[in-house]
């Protein structure tokens, strides 16, 4: 068993993630066959979990491209609330995709603020970065209040429906129209042949490739062109400098303070784009309070994927999964608790391979106590089920390694001219 | 026809609010030699080399470079003008390859991308023709410091510099690596680049120079050749009286134990032991001094004695009670003290008024503490002693620390910690970027502390503070204690080859 | 410098809110409207007896957050939690208030105690997560501040509930002994006479209580010197024996505490019990006191004096046709601004005492950062 897992380890990162992947899917698979139910690994819960992780992407993201500058960026929830209220008007007045660039604008305004606020005013990161969500809550309310009250369908905490992005099917994948050719569903029809894991596998996939937005994939696209902007280009590499090490930056002629303006303007665009996809591909509607802390979740995919564009997918995905559960009903939940528990029993099994004694029990007594409720509660209640990504999000945190390694100069008060 | 000189300063000013940096200095650097620039701490050295390097822009004062008048902006400027400058304290990111920080600023393309093949392939090269080589694709957090100061090097020749600066290059380097850096300044000298030497280390200057200015008070004083004068003449041309040196004096040291460090071990975050088996005495006045190269487990020491790493193991007895377990709080009750090396990271509240900063480690204690208050009266009153009797310019206990030079705020902690009566003082690097009268200060509040039957604990990088302040020396090399050494029969060449393990046999 | 101090803690706020109050009526000014007239209608409501003494009542809950708040702040802890804090707090203090009936003082006291360790409880999990596995406080607090909403949306419909068969979700009602007394009777002693209704909330004597409580701390005590030192040179407080550890869960454990009795000014002087739309937003509003009152209890009582005007002369401009919430777009520029202002005033004061010490301790060659 020992060796088993020792060649695991050595296996290369992505080939790790994929055997950890598919284990969690056999843990969830497992959870079904006992509760009976088969939501967890359905195409509708992978859709769901795919859209769902979107802004939480696009947030992280922008957390990331600031951060990585060394600003941090706790504003983004207020960046992400302009994004909803400007990519709605947006649309409202125009159309979908103008929607998108007014909703850009939207968080590119507040980015820029909190570019002010810390870059050429020293301001305390986090403190500028509350004042930004408290500011746009209450400029977006001003702002609703003056425009969509006197409109049908509009309040100060609504705005009037609004026209969407469009969705789209892979070819082949998820049967979608090949230049008009509507092309069979591969992964549809395995799903549902039943197969043990193979099925739910498929559903997962069918998941992700069907009834896809725009938005979404152009949220995707962004993860390899960030990392590829942030370690290949030397825009990026200067970037980069500024959040490990400023000054060093500065004695090479890098424009610190200028690139530090631009990474928090980008990440404001980020998160303003969050904002017009809960609006335009998920809502249809801007309402007050619809970004529901996702920034903040989007801050804990950038720190749980440690400052990686990849990292950050992968957080994203985990939360996005845990959103999309408090939609799915309790019954969901409750599977997810049972694979939950399996799964850190089989941790607390490997902990003890690796004579990680207390680690193994803590794990097994956490487990325990999952499965107690898995057994005591029949029904989650509603109201409860609302909590789960925030649960999620801070049980995920909790348990991430420490050693998560952020930006040297993260945070740090930096002035032109000035030594460390 | 006569080359116009590499660089030449005339009449440059740079004042700061209430000091004068440079005073209407004149400079001219040949092309295609190596110029030594020498003073002590504060005569205006840094300064002067960073108006060089655009980091600083002059108040009063021209700058020609290659016989051009230039007027810089930024590093850029001076970059693009042929001028690269070696910081003494290192400008390197620690999380970024040696590669991303050489060519930081100045990448080279490959369509929209960075051509990773050609950086590489140039800082190998660059590494071989000046012996100063290294790995592109290692991160610089696990580089030794002579690796490091490479790194800063090849940054600088990677832009082509014709004109380099080095900013007391040896300031962290042992004999042997500061030999290894002189065949590389010679091998540039030789390519035709024209080298500028930081330094206040006279012997060193005397060695590698062609020719060497000596400032002092922001002023040149004098341009000599290293024919022209020996140590003792340059001497006094920087400070015009005579440098403290080791004195025979009446020793003063007892035999009663009063630290007693055994077998004191500490394993780093990635299990690695960062020390192990330490074991020394400190007796009633005494001055014990730990030697060694900076990053060889000093910090770490100072650290695990003070409680500041609770995974310590082995045994620290104070006064004959054994504190290993104690907290930090309860350690310095006990009676131990300590002067930080970075006064402004671990021992300051720069925006907090000098009698809080007085209390600073001494919060629960007489006369600071009464009761669960804070005795602000009393604290005021002792601030006001440490003030007069340490020398502390200051207009007064309710400024904010950050007020103060770096000479004051040192001095304030010292008294501060003095005036605490421990029994012993863990003093770590007391003098470092301090001004001579400051450093003389400390150095005689040290040694009075020591007669009065005080134990100290001697950190430094210092030399020339070991051998003058100690009774015993032992030196830290790699986390272990290698040599214990008697101050009387050293030179500084024997106590750098131990810092560097190389043990007696490299003693010449 | 001389009235450095002045410049920071009066001067800063008063641009700020200049600043605030301007661009809010160049906004007015967008959509028609007067701002002066606006604002003149404002003051004219708002400072009516009545109106002054929902002002203050207003205020309370205000200024007990930015305790919390601030006590934070000055470690260094960005404590976003008070907002779900003080719901569950007084969820909970509500419920076992209305289960007995003792004399006033301990009923009351007793019901401060369930809040008080209620929210010290509930930061305590941001405090350890923070400390046992370097959690950043910021996200843990707002991730706790959902589940606050969500467990006592829950715990309230289905355990706290009162079993009436009305119309209205609450709690049972707090007996009489429970209920803090309206200070109106103080106010006849000087002649003060409130129309029926407008009653000046007895916890307001708590909360004068509470802000000499945390400046004594703060400001005077051992601890409280550790807290600052903490948050101002966190290495330099260690190397001095304060545990970094320690002084976490202790100042969140306190900010908890009085983060959970913000809800019971109005629990225990106006509702009487817990309804289901129990005020919100004391918590968020909380910070921008904070901030604006620059962690000072004196600065704070003004701030939450001015939100709370702002909050009950709002009013007024519903029935004039103004958006009432064109007072939530000034708090928000209020914040950014008095942030930014602050940052700017205090490094130019730190400038001048700097330049003025080195001048008056004469003209020794000095060093400047490593010449």
């Amino acid at each position: 068993m020992t060796a088993l897992v020792e060649r695991v380890r050595k296996l290369s990162r992505p080939a790790r993630l994929t055997i950890i992947v598919s284990v969690a899917v056999l843990m969830m698979t497992i959870a079904e066959i006992v509760t009976g139910t088969t939501t967890l690994t359905s195409r509708s819960t992978a859709s769901a979990a795919l859209r769902l992780s979107i802004p939480i992407l696009l947030a992280g993201l922008g957390g990331l491209y600031s951060e990585r500058s060394g600003v941090v960026n706790i504003g983004l929830e207020g960046m992400m609330i302009a994004g909803t209220w400007f990519a709605a008007w947006g649309a409202w007045s125009f159309g979908p995709w103008e929607g998108v660039i007014f909703g850009l604008a939207g968080g590119a305004l507040f980015g820029l603020l909190h570019a002010l606020a810390t870059v050429t005013f020293n301001v305390d990161h986090i403190v500028s970065g509350v004042a930004i969500n408290i500011l746009g809550l209450g400029a977006m309310r001003f702002l609703s209040s003056i425009v969509y009250t006197p409109e049908t369908g509009g309040s100060v905490i609504q705005s009037p429906p609004v026209t969407g992005v469009s969705t789209l099917n892979f070819p082949f994948l998820s049967g979608g129209n090949l230049f008009g050719w509507h092309t069979p569903d591969f992964f549809g029809w395995l799903e549902l042949q039943n197969i043990f894991l193979l099925s739910d596998f498929a559903g997962i996939f069918r998941g992700f490739t069907g009834g896809v937005s725009w938005l979404t994939l152009i949220g995707l696209a962004l993860v390899p062109l960030s990392a590829w902007l942030l370690w290949r280009t030397a825009w990026g590499l200067r970037l980069r400098s500024c959040g490990e090490d400023p000054w060093a930056a500065e004695s090479l002629g890098v424009p610190v303070l200028r690139m530090k303006y631009y990474a928090v303007v980008i990440s404001g665009m980020l998160a303003g784009l969050a904002g017009g996809f809960l609006v335009l591909v998920q809502a249809g509607i801007y309402r007050e309070g619809m970004t529901g802390g996702r920034g903040f979740i989007g801050l804990g995919a950038m720190i749980f994927g440690n400052w990686l564009p990849s990292g950050v997918l992968g957080g994203s995905l985990v939360f996005g999964f845990g959103d999309s559960l408090s939609f799915r009903g309790p019954a969901v939940v409750r599977s997810l608790i049972l694979a939950v528990a399996i799964g850190l029993f089989a941790a607390a099994v490997y902990a003890v391979t690796r004579t990680r004694v207390r680690t193994a029990v803590i794990q097994a007594l956490v487990a325990i106590g999952f499965l107690a409720f898995f057994l005591t509660v029949q029904v989650v209640p509603n109201q409860l089920l609302s909590a789960t990504p925030y649960l999620i999000t801070l049980l995920v945190l909790a348990a991430a390694s420490q050693r998560l390694r952020m930006p040297a100069a993260d945070g740090a008060r930096y002035a032109k001219g000035e030594a460390r | 026809m006569v080359q116009a000189p590499a660089v030449e300063l005339e009449g440059v000013t740079k004042r700061y609010p209430g000091v004068v940096a440079n005073r209407a200095v004149a400079l001219t650097i040949e092309r295609g030699e190596v110029h030594a620039v020498v003073g002590e701490n504060g005569a205006g050295k840094s300064t002067l080399m960073k108006i060089v390097y655009g980091m600083v822009r002059p108040d009063e004062g021209t700058i020609r470079i290659n016989g051009e008048e230039v007027a810089f902006h930024s590093p850029r400027d001076a970059i693009e003008a042929g001028i690269g400058m070696v910081h003494q304290h290192f400008m390197l990111a620690d999380n970024l390859t040696v590669l991303e920080n050489v060519i930081l600023g100045a990448e080279p393309r490959d369509g929209l991308e960075i051509d990773f093949e050609q950086a590489s392939r140039r800082i190998r090269e660059l590494g071989e023709r000046y012996g100063l080589n290294l790995n592109p694709q290692q991160k610089v957090e696990t580089l030794s410091v002579g690796e490091r100061q490479r790194v800063e090097i090849i940054k600088v020749l990677f832009r082509g510099a014709g004109i380099l600066i080095l900013d007391e290059p040896t300031a962290v380097l042992v004999p042997h690596e500061v030999e290894e850096l002189f065949d590389s300044i010679r091998d540039l000298k030789g390519q035709g680049h024209t080298v500028a030497f930081i330094s206040h280390k006279l012997d060193e200057v005397l060695a590698i120079a062609d020719r060497i200015t000596v400032m002092r008070d922001g002023r040149t004083v004098a341009t000599v050749t290293p024919d022209e004068v020996d140590a003792r003449q340059l001497a006094e041309l920087m400070i015009g009286s005579e440098l403290p040196s080791p004195e025979t004096r009446e020793s003063t040291v007892q035999d009663e134990v009063l630290l007693e460090v055994r077998d004191l071990g500490l394993l780093s975050e990635g299990g690695r032991p960062v020390l192990e088996g330490i074991s020394f005495r400190v007796r009633r006045g005494e001055i014990v001094g730990i030697a060694g190269v900076e990053g060889n487990g000093q910090a770490q020491l100072v650290d695990s004695l003070m409680g500041l790493a609770p995974s310590a193991i082995g045994d620290v007895v104070l006064n004959g009670q054994s504190i290993i377990g104690f907290t930090t709080r309860e350690r310095r009750a006990s009676g131990i003290g300590l002067i930080p090396e970075d006064r402004q990271r671990q021992g300051l509240l720069l925006p907090s008024p000098l009698w809080e900063n007085a209390a600073l480690g001494h919060q629960d204690q007489e006369p600071f503490a009464n009761g669960i208050w804070i005795d602000k009266r009393s604290a005021r009153v002792r601030t006001e002693e440490i003030v007069s009797r340490f020398d502390v310019m200051t207009p007064g206990v309710d400024v904010p620390a950050t007020a103060l030079s770096g000479g004051n705020q040192q001095k304030l902690v010292v008294g501060r910690e003095i005036m605490a009566e421990p029994r012993v003082l863990i003093a770590a690097q007391p003098t470092r970027g301090i001004d001579v009268g400051a450093q003389a200060a400390v150095w005689e509040e040290l040694k009075s502390a020591r007669s009065a039957g005080m134990g100290i604990l001697l950190i430094s990088a210092d030399l020339d503070e070991l051998i003058g302040l100690s009774d015993t020396i032992h030196v830290l090399f790699e986390g272990r204690l290698v040599a214990k050494l008697d101050p009387s029969e050293i030179t500084p060449e024997i106590l750098g080859s131990h810092m560097t393990g190389a043990g007696e046999a490299k003693a010449s | 410098m001389r009235g450095g101090r002045f410049l920071t803690a009066v001067v800063a706020p008063a641009v700020a809110l200049v600043i605030a109050f301007g661009l809010a009526a160049l906004a007015l000014l967008l959509v028609d409207i007067n701002p002066i007239d606006a604002y003149r209608e404002m003051i004219s409501f708002g400072t009516t007896t009545a109106s002054l003494i929902i002002t203050v009542n207003n205020a309370v809950p205000l200024f007990i957050s930015a305790l919390a708040v601030g006590i934070g702040f000055k470690m260094g802890l960005f404590n976003i939690g008070v907002e779900g804090t003080y719901l569950i707090a007084a969820l909970f203090a509500a419920y076992v208030g209305a289960l007995f009936s003792i004399t006033t003082v301990l009923h009351v006291l007793s019901i401060m105690l369930v809040a008080v360790l209620v929210g010290a409880l509930w930061a305590w999990i941001p405090a350890m997560l923070k400390v046992k596995r370097g959690v950043h406080e910021v996200i843990s607090t707002i991730m706790l501040n959902f589940i606050a909403f969500a467990l006592s949306a829950y715990l309230f419909l289905n355990v706290f509930r009162a079993e009436t068969a009305g119309l209205t979700l609450a709690t049972d009602l707090i007996p009489e002994s429970g209920r803090m007394p309206s200070l109106n009777p103080l106010l006849g002693w000087f002649g003060i006479e409130p129309r029926a209704g407008a009653n000046l909330h007895g916890f307001l004597l708590v909360a004068i209580l509470l802000g000499i409580f945390y400046h004594y701390l703060v400001t005077k005590s051992r601890f409280g010197y550790d807290l600052r030192a903490a948050g101002i040179n966190p290495s330099a407080a260690h190397a001095s024996g304060v545990s970094p550890n320690r002084m976490i869960i202790w100042t969140m454990m306190i900010s908890g505490g009085l983060a959970g009795l913000v809800g019971l000014s109005q629990l225990l002087g106006f509702f009487n019990q817990y309804p289901q739309d129990f005020p919100r937003n004391y918590g968020f509003n909380g910070i921008a006191v904070a901030l604006l009152g620059r962690n000072h209890p004196v600065g704070m009582a003004f701030g939450a004096l001015l939100f709370g005007f702002m909050q009950r002369s709002a009013l007024i401009l519903d029935l004039r046709n103004v958006p009432k919430e064109i007072v939530t777009i000034i708090q928000g520029i209020v914040v950014l601004a008095v942030v930014i202002v602050y940052e700017v005033i205090s490094r130019y004061v730190q400038r001048r005492t700097v330049a003025a010490a080195a001048r008056a301790t004469a003209s020794e060659p000095e060093t400047v950062e490593a010449a």
